[in-house]
């Protein structure tokens, strides 16, 4: 069966049910893709044999009641996996093998699911276009040299190009969003304490979220009904009552007050941004939704605290990264030379960059200029949602203020790279839900995204959302397997 | 309080014509006793195999994430109420960023601007009378592991066992003028904690530590001196030699016309001297921060009000009671009360003695005889050779005549072996005191009859010799008559 | 504001990283054109703004006093870089 990648996963659970496919049939066809698709250079770590194992193993004794029945997925590597190789992407994770497994992951095993392998992404998930990974940047299976975002880009690459039917990414200012949208998936980034943080490598503490990456909205939404789950080994992790978010997925949003912040409308967007958000407006109306204008004043200031937010929480996040314990370790004369070079050597020029940021802005008399400012600037932009909330049910925006950009397009300017995030860092500073769903093309044929922005724990409802208006855009991704030979 | 005298005890520094003041407060550093670790589930037991005590969590393995022991924090409350101090409703854990080879995260989490306990107060007593000594502010933290320079010449090695064990940091305010002082400070906290059972303060175990922070000023001065912090001492002894040679070090300074850096300092016992630990000092930007892994630490008031009443009487008021309830000097209730062992112990023979007791025979026998023995063979209260059912026993014979009190040492001597019954002893050893003043009146008169000389000599007024006839009584009946008995009645025969 | 190169130094020590004199030129340029763009921030008045530090809507929750983890010293010095069955190994510690 040639096709088998090109099923979604509901399809693909579906005809593992009713015994149409085997587990194996499938986990095969992806592996094969998968090795026809090494120039994508999707993954870091290749677990194929093992998966192939699993899947025969699956058939020999069935348990179709589970929400992933044998279905084979690869992660990103910032996901430990036990006795797996876990990276992050970068140098000084090169050889270490968790001997645990994190808690969203093993939700996912739990549910039958069959891991493939490790995806590529950023350095421990600092990047918006899979550039910085010490293993090499990600293809973007929409066209050659071009990137697939990031940090997430592995993953987002992994399933556009049917290497995976499903993945998880992480979101700690856009990293699963920008890159499906710049892909031409749908992507979830839930509400901060939604999926359990434990046994993730930790970027940004107070920002990081795991969620789901599909090449629809239901798939989407089974998988998020998977990884969420309350987790008292993360003193973060919200014990809220969980949505059967595939089950309970309708596309009746009639009534729905739907937020359109005029903020988003930034100087230098590309018109078919503006037009692609317009067009958005006319789906939801269509739908039976109301759009209301709104007022997120603060969203300018979303991106400078993001990058003194972030930075200030990896600088210390990444301090066990010194040599002693696991990792990489370069000689040195004295532990002090040991830890210097380890780190310099360890660590690639993007890390680095955010590290000394981070270490600045805590630095003895400059918290409060810094940090404290911008955990106050943080707190108005929280506000600023708040408010639209008591008027609206969802917020709708572009993903991106761009489409994706070429390879080593962007590399020397740190700050043209971070104006990415702009329209997707307020909701991780807010602790919000928000989906990317695929909308449109540019003028390439590159596709663009839309993002709907949701209330704190109401998932369901974004997911309604983007339900509705994917029947109404009817997206086709345009993948013409360039990289097959 | 009498002025002269306490301008004897005072403390200072004199050169040539100027008197030194020296003030001190000291960061206590105390391991909380709990099971697991602060925010790891990992045993917190001393003496353990090294690294069979960490967890994926203490080794700061990536994607680990601290949960916080609840014990812990109600240990830290109760301490926090012992030192008489507000609770803090509401408290925030933060970061306290550096590197070192014993301190995985390459972070200690600890609490910096919002400590769970504010400030409090607790009183010394001294020899000159009670000082008050003002209590900071109480924390609680993550204790860093070890690291061993001596197992490798090029290699230090690496233990975590000690890595996220649960310690309150209990901070001073610079009330303290001497090392005498320093001492009664550190015993009362150690007290208090064993009271509440929050700290064993075991001192050898390095459950109990302190930073002294040491400055000098002349005599009447109120400007405070800069300070010196003299890092992780672990004996009153050497608290009290580091703050000796610190405070001389910072005055002979002074005399030269030189300044005093702020500093740490290492106290280097071999030597008995403080030593710059300069190395140290350019990485002291610890860049605090919350923890983003945590929150902030909510407890309600029925929490703190729980605790309350689940706070046993503690040394202040069980001294207080001493002496009213039990009629004991000042002094003898401070010695009973300053280890909760040995009041514990006390109160047992108290209750053990029945109605017709002798409390201040009980008080001389516990912190005469039994604490000569227990400091002969280095041993607890806790370990004592002798119950205090058995020595309310033995104080309850010498009470009631059965026997003597030289009879008693006897008695004590034997019960050391097997914790014996004394009551036994007296019987097995036919050691009863002779109190029948008709037998003890036979052996008198023979006495006097086989020494008809003496006799005489006495009444003519050689006073001396009456020694002698008791001497001669107590011999005849093997030690046991009652000497009391044996007074009497050889004054009455030889008038 | 400007980051100059001794501040550089000062953060590369502070976070570990050894820095040579051409990379610390280009993270100076780097750091200076962030911050320009983080200054920002100084448009707003936030004198009586509360600071955000989770947006978690919960407080902190307490675990029992239980001993849960067990020795597993194999697996925590399996991944270490220099090889002991007992012991991390660091090159020695220069007080």
């Amino acid at each position: 069966m040639s096709d088998i990648t090109k099923q979604s996963l509901t399809e693909l659970v579906k005809n593992i049910k009713s015994k149409k496919l085997s587990s194996t049939d499938v986990t095969k066809a992806f592996i094969e893709r998968s090795e026809k698709s090494k120039e994508l250079n999707a993954y870091i770590t290749e677990d194929f044999k093992s998966a192939l194992n699993k899947a025969k193993k699956f058939d020999q004794k069935p348990n179709l009641d589970l929400k992933l029945p044998g279905i084979p997925m690869a992660v990103k590597d910032l996901f430990c996996t036990k006795n797996i190789k876990t990276t992050a992407g970068s140098k000084i994770l090169n050889n270490f093998v968790p001997t645990y497994e994190s808690t969203v992951t093993e939700n996912i095993w739990n549910e039958g699911a069959i891991l493939l392998g490790k995806l590529n992404c950023d350095e421990f998930a600092m990047g918006s276009s899979n550039e910085t990974s010490f293993f090499g940047n990600v293809q973007n299976p929409i066209d050659k040299n071009l990137v697939p975002g990031g940090s997430s880009g592995g993953s987002a690459s992994a399933v556009a190009g049917q290497l995976t039917p499903i993945t998880i990414g992480t979101d700690t200012g856009g990293s699963i969003r920008q890159p499906a949208s710049f892909t031409g998936i749908v992507g979830l980034k839930p509400t901060y304490g939604s999926c359990s943080r434990y046994g993730i490598v930790a970027f940004a503490s107070s920002l990081d979220q795991a969620g789901p990456m599909a090449q629809n909205v239901k798939d989407c939404a089974l998988l998020q009904e998977v990884i969420s789950s309350y987790d008292p080994k993360d003193s973060t992790s919200i014990d809220f009552k969980r949505n059967q978010y595939s089950k309970e997925l309708t596309n009746n949003i009639k009534g729905k007050k739907i937020g359109i912040p005029k903020e988003y409308r930034v100087d230098g967007m590309p018109k078919e941004i503006e037009d692609l958000w317009q067009k958005g407006i006319q789906y939801v109306k269509d739908c039976g939704a109301e759009t209301v204008d709104i007022s997120l004043p603060h969203t300018s200031y979303a991106l400078p605290t993001y990058y003194i937010v972030a930075p200030a929480e990896a600088s210390s996040n990444l301090a066990r990264y010194d040599g002693v314990k696991y990792g990489f370790r370069a000689k040195g004369e004295n532990l002090i030379d040991m830890y210097e070079k380890t780190r310099s050597e360890g660590f690639g020029a993007e890390v680095q960059r955010r590290i000394m940021i981070g270490t600045y802005v805590l630095s003895s008399g400059y918290y409060d200029a810094y940090y404290l400012k911008a955990q106050k600037v943080r707190k108005l932009i929280k506000n600023d949602f708040d408010d639209a909330y008591k008027k609206v049910d969802a917020i709708l925006t572009p993903s991106t203020p761009s489409s994706a950009f070429k390879i080593g397009e962007k590399t020397d300017d740190p700050v043209s790279m971070y104006l990415n995030d702009i329209f997707t860092v307020p909701v991780n500073l807010a602790g919000l839900p928000g989906i990317s769903i695929p909308a449109g093309h540019d003028s390439n044929g590159y596709p663009l995204g839309l993002q709907i922005i949701g209330k704190a724990f109401d998932e369901q409802n974004i997911l309604n959302i983007a339900f509705a208006m994917e029947e109404k855009i009817n997206f086709k991704n345009k993948i013409t397997d360039w990289w097959i030979k | 309080m009498d002025k002269v005298t306490k301008k004897n005890l005072e403390y200072l520094i004199n050169r040539k014509d100027n008197q030194y003041e020296v003030v001190i407060g000291l960061e206590v550093h105390a391991q909380v006793l709990s099971e697991s670790k602060l925010f790891s589930t990992s045993a917190t037991k001393f003496g353990a195999e090294p690294n069979t005590q960490v967890s994926l969590v203490d080794a700061a393995f990536p994607g680990m994430l601290p949960v916080i022991n609840e014990f812990c924090v109600k240990q830290a409350i109760k301490t926090g109420i012992g030192l008489n101090a507000k609770i803090n409703k509401r408290s925030v854990f933060d970061r306290k960023n550096y590197f070192y080879a014993d301190l995985p995260q390459g972070y200690q989490i600890s609490q910096f601007k919002d400590p769970i306990v504010g400030e409090g107060k607790v009183i010394l007593d001294m020899p000159d009378g009670q000082k008050e000594v003002g209590i900071e502010r109480l924390h609680l933290e993550q204790d860093a592991g070890k690291s061993i320079h001596d197992l490798d010449p090029q290699n230090t090695f690496v233990d975590l066992n000690r890595s996220g064990v649960a310690l309150m940091e209990i901070v001073s305010k610079p009330d303290l003028r001497s090392p005498d002082e320093v001492s009664a400070y550190i015993k009362k906290l150690r007290s208090i904690m064993r009271y509440l059972g929050t700290c064993d303060g075991n001192m050898q175990e390095g459950s109990l530590r302190a930073d002294v922070n040491v400055s000098v000023r002349t005599k009447g001065s109120k400007e405070f001196g800069t300070r010196c912090e003299i890092k992780n001492v672990n004996s009153i002894k050497f608290m009290q030699m580091a703050i000796e040679y610190e405070a001389n070090r910072q005055v002979d300074l002074i005399e030269e016309g030189k300044s005093i850096d702020q500093e740490t300092r290492l106290f280097d016992t071999k030597k008995n001297e403080t030593r710059s630990m300069r190395s140290k000092e350019d990485a002291h930007d610890y860049r605090y921060f919350p923890d983003p892994d945590l929150l902030p630490l909510e407890v309600s008031d029925d929490f703190v009000n729980e605790l309350k009443n689940d706070i046993p009487e503690l040394p202040d008021d069980k001294k207080k009671r001493f002496i009213d309830e039990f009629k004991l000097s000042p002094y003898e209730a401070t010695i009973l009360v300053s280890d909760i062992d040995t009041a514990k112990y006390f109160e047992e023979v108290v209750a053990k003695m029945g109605k017709n007791k002798d409390i201040k025979l009980a008080v001389n026998w516990i912190t005469g005889e039994l604490f000569a023995v227990l400091n002969n063979k280095n041993l607890e209260i806790s370990q004592s050779p002798v119950s205090a059912k058995n020595l309310a026993i033995l104080v309850n014979l010498i009470k009631n005549g059965t026997i003597s009190g030289k009879i008693a040492k006897t008695i004590f001597e034997l019960m050391l072996d097997g914790d014996k019954d004394p009551q036994k002893i007296v019987e097995e050893k036919g050691l009863k005191q002779e109190s029948d003043p008709k037998a003890i009146e036979a052996l008198i008169d023979k006495i006097i009859n086989d020494n008809r000389e003496k006799a005489i000599e006495y009444k003519q007024g050689k006073e001396k010799l009456f020694g002698f006839f008791v001497g001669q009584a107590m011999k005849a009946s093997g030690g046991k008559a009652n000497p009391q008995l044996i007074n009497e009645i050889l004054k009455k025969k030889l008038q | 504001m400007s980051i100059d190169l001794k501040t550089i130094k000062h953060i590369s020590k502070l976070s570990r990283i050894s820095v040579d004199e051409k990379r610390a030129q280009k993270l100076a340029g780097d750091l200076n054109s962030i911050f320009d763009f983080i200054e920002k921030l100084n448009e707003l008045k936030t004198d009586n703004v509360k600071p955000l530090t989770s947006v978690a809507v919960t407080t902190l929750r307490l675990r029992p006093d239980e001993v849960k983890s067990k020795n597993i010293r194999e697996q925590i010095v399996k991944n270490s870089p220099q090889d002991n069955e007992d012991y991390f190994v660091v090159p020695k510690v220069i007080e």
